[in-house]
């Protein structure tokens, strides 16, 4: 099932210093979607940052169907044990997963090999808006959340309502109480919250950098951990707000389930001898991605984690009964 | 003013380079023939193209000059098929065929051709002059539109459209219907829910519009020609080398200038594109022309007016992306994720960070739209002869080019069942006597009215009134009164 191909940047390739290693003779990253998207992306990220590790370049090919669920499948049908491929996918992805959106699978259906990066969830306001706090948001939303108009990219029990729901949950409220606008992704949502249809965006941290240094919009919270890199490292993180609330949106790669352990570990050590450079970082960067390199039974833990947030909070809401 | 003038200087500096002007000219061609492709649309050009721009590492700039020339060269070729095969090259295109192929079938396809290039290249250029002049004021007016304003906008869209109501309103609005139903497959916007989906995780993101047109245009005529071939009902086409006279241009002036204005504003909201223009403009001029007009059997009028729209409305799509780093439509946010390939944050700030990205883009688009009509005229005479190629090789190369096209795009192989679904689907309706335009166009204003709507009203909290709020709504649903009734009255005046 080879589809759309791209070949690749023949700069990147003089570039070669480790031989391949494995049965890897011809790596392919499988992006699930359209040309185009934050899957083409992903791939784009295997394809030039690991172009040092193999001496052909990583094949981007395109498997669109079902938001990924055509991929899922084949990877769990024919090629289940593919040594070459590695398929691309996102927090999103582990959302329908789990919803049932790719049918019987779980997230116990694949091996999870090694994250692209990531990115976090912000809660954005205009630059003229009265809420200068997250507090300020937290309380209006606590006193009556049918008053605040939250909106995001994606629909109710999507990855980006999840953001606001979570907002929300940390306040002991009711995310099916709040007054939530859901768009067509972002760039809508932030065209509405700019026009005034919406108070609060609840977006992605990549996508607010040029509207910081416009000025046009204002950033309250991040929803990571530790603050990001500059030029957000201005914006507080939600925790140092007092609220417990964190949304890591992962970019990464999995392969087959009956993926042999020699070739897994192949591709992993790919992976990680790529994180250990500079230029990874780098295209990261150039991706849009902030960098977070997660690989192996690291990443098997934190998808397993993000699933049972997403789990519990789908059950609530009744997206799965 | 002269901050406008000293940008276009700097624009014009970039896209006269020797190189970027070749990048303009390549990409105006290769744009006309995907365009062209029945299958391939905009969209998936500018994907296909963006890896092998990026890994021939030019400059931004050319970059994007390249990609953007391919857009609206797209729209551009759309119209090629439409007017010669009745099948829409791209989705900016289905309106064409409603009579651009009349009038190839009367032996005047070569004057169907040429006035439709006229018409595009007017259309481009207006929007463009709009762009530049008006580009950072619309960009507030865009944002400004809200959820409740594209409901207004729909309703507009309607009205204009029951223009369409032909002889038959029940067939008219039994088709329509029919494809405000094809629009709710898929995962619900709004709630997360799947509908009509019937456990095919194909069918989760809805059928593609794509999928829609070539299915129900391009496969409905495909069938519909092989059937006449079979009983003998086929007739040749005669040699023709007719060709856009002066006075065509006269004549369709108003609709020109219309629907250039009409297709960039609806171009500069984010969320509608050429789809949108070209059907509001279409349903307008023929609620214009009234009883004058021969709409549906090769108006020139009918010509005119979705092409400019269409090529106004690519132009427009770039004021927004350009100024505040939003796509107006599909193909502009793949533009925008070009921009991000190439280290560049689109955003509001691009104008005074990267003068020589965006002026250089404005100022390639004047270029692009006279090189697309240098290349288009003469090669109107060429196209024009394709019809005359017996049918039993021109069916089979139909059938090839949207196969290949569907497939090597979308990339799934249910999509080409999908299409001989909907092609059988809609052949039987033209068998039945239903016209198939009403069908796609309650496909795409559908969703579009349905989302926005349930937008408007989780912004208001259930309260209806927010439907009349703003003058820009009040403004459209005047309009769309207008439109229904302002007919109805001159044709009882005249009878009177």
């Amino acid at each position: 099932m080879k589809f759309v191909r791209t070949t690749v940047l023949g700069a990147v390739m003089a570039a070669c210093a480790f031989p391949a290693l494995a049965e890897i003779n011809r790596p392919e990253c499988i992006a699930p979607a359209q040309p185009g998207g934050g899957f083409d992306l992903t791939c784009r990220v295997a394809q030039q940052g690991l172009a040092p590790q193999f001496d052909r370049p990583v094949e981007v090919t395109f498997m669109p169907g079902g938001i990924g669920a055509v991929a899922f499948n084949m990877f769990n049908s024919t090629r289940t044990d593919d040594p070459n491929a590695i398929v691309a996918f996102s927090s999103g992805s582990l959302l329908n997963l789990i919803t049932g959106k790719y049918g019987k699978w779980t997230e116990n259906d694949a091996r999870w090999l090694a994250t692209a990066g990531a990115d976090y969830g912000v809660v954005a306001v205009r630059a003229d808006s009265p809420y200068h706090s997250l507090e300020e948001v937290m309380a209006a939303l606590k006193a009556d959340p049918s008053k605040v108009v939250v909106g995001a990219g994606g629909s109710v029990g999507s990855q980006d309502w999840m953001k606001a729901a979570l907002l929300l949950k940390a306040i002991d409220g009711d995310p099916r109480r709040m007054r939530y606008v859901a768009f067509d992704g972002g760039g809508d949502a932030i065209a509405g919250l700019l026009g005034g249809s919406i108070q609060i965006y609840t977006g992605d941290a990549g996508e607010m950098v040029p509207h910081i240094d416009a000025g046009d919009l204002r950033v309250l919270a991040v929803m990571s951990d530790e603050r990001l890199e500059a030029p957000m490292d201005v914006i507080p993180t939600a925790k140092e707000q007092g609220y417990d609330v964190s949304w890591t949106i992962l970019r990464g790669f999995y392969m087959g389930k009956e993926t042999s352990d020699a070739d897994y570990q192949a591709w992993l050590d790919a992976f990680r001898t790529a994180y250990d450079t500079p230029e990874f970082a780098e295209t990261q960067r150039s991706h849009g991605l902030m960098p977070l390199d997660v690989s192996g039974d690291e990443l098997k833990a934190m998808v397993a984690e993000q699933s049972a947030t997403l789990r519990s909070l789908a059950t609530e809401i009744g997206l799965i009964q | 003013m002269s901050e406008v003038l000293n940008g276009l200087a700097t624009g014009f500096g970039v896209a006269l380079s020797p190189f970027n002007l070749m990048l303009v000219a390549f990409g105006c061609f290769a744009g006309t023939l995907i365009g062209a492709l029945p299958g391939i649309g905009p969209i998936n050009g500018v994907a296909i193209l963006l890896p092998i721009a990026y890994g021939l590492g030019l400059p931004p700039e050319s970059a994007l000059i390249l990609l953007a020339g391919i857009y609206y060269g797209a729209e551009f070729g759309g119209r090629i098929s439409s007017i010669l095969l009745n099948v829409p090259g791209d989705a900016g295109a289905v309106m064409t065929t409603l009579d651009g192929n009349p009038m190839a079938r009367k032996g005047e396809a070569g004057r169907a051709l040429s006035i439709s290039a006229i018409a595009s290249f007017i259309g481009g250029t207006v929007a463009v002059v709009l762009m530049t002049l008006f580009g950072p004021l619309l960009s507030k007016f865009a944002v400004a539109f809200s959820p409740s304003d594209y409901v207004a906008l729909m309703v507009f869209a309607f009205a204009s459209l029951a223009s369409l109501v032909g002889a038959n309103p029940v067939k008219t609005l039994v088709g329509a219907s029919m494809g405000l139903m094809l629009a709710t497959i898929g995962v619900d916007a709004n709630t997360g829910v799947t509908r009509y989906t019937f456990g095919v995780p194909d069918l989760l993101a809805g059928i593609d519009f794509l999928i829609v047109v070539i299915g129900l245009f391009g496969m409905a005529e495909l069938f519909h020609l092989v059937e006449q071939q079979a009983t003998g009902k086929l007739k040749t086409l005669p040699i023709d080398s007719s060709f856009v006279k002066w006075a065509d241009i006269v004549f369709g002036r108003w609709t020109l200038i219309r629907s250039s204005l009409i297709g960039f504003v609806i171009g500069v909201l984010p969320g509608t594109g050429a789809s949108v223009a070209s059907a509001v403009t279409y349903g307008t001029e023929k609620r214009i022309a009234g009883k004058s007009g021969t709409f549906g059997e090769g108006d020139v009028r009918g010509l005119m007016a979705p092409e400019a729209a269409n090529n106004a409305s690519a132009a427009g799509a770039m004021v927004p992306m350009l100024t505040l780093g939003i796509p107006g439509s599909g193909t502009t946010a793949i533009l925008l994720g070009a921009l991000l390939m190439f280290n560049i944050q689109p955003g509001p700030l691009l104008f005074t960070q990267h003068p020589e990205i965006a002026w250089g883009l404005i100022a390639s688009m004047y270029i692009g739209n006279i090189a697309l009509l240098i290349i288009n005229l003469p090669l109107v005479g060429l196209f024009a002869r394709m019809l005359t190629l017996p049918q039993h090789y021109l069916t089979p190369l139909i059938a090839i080019l949207a196969f290949i096209g569907i497939y090597s795009i979308v990339g799934n192989p249910f999509d080409l069942f999908m299409i001989i679904g909907l092609g059988i689907f809609g052949w039987i309706l033209r068998k039945l006597d239903f016209s198939l335009a009403p069908v796609i166009l309650g496909f795409v204003l559908g969703s579009l009215f349905e989302n926005n709507l349930r937008r408007a009203l989780s912004i208001s909290g259930g309260d209806w009134g927010i439907l009349v709020q703003s003058w820009q709504s009040l403004f459209l649903y005047g309009l769309a009164v207008l439109v229904v009734i302002v007919p109805l009255i001159l044709s009882r005046r005249r009878r009177a």
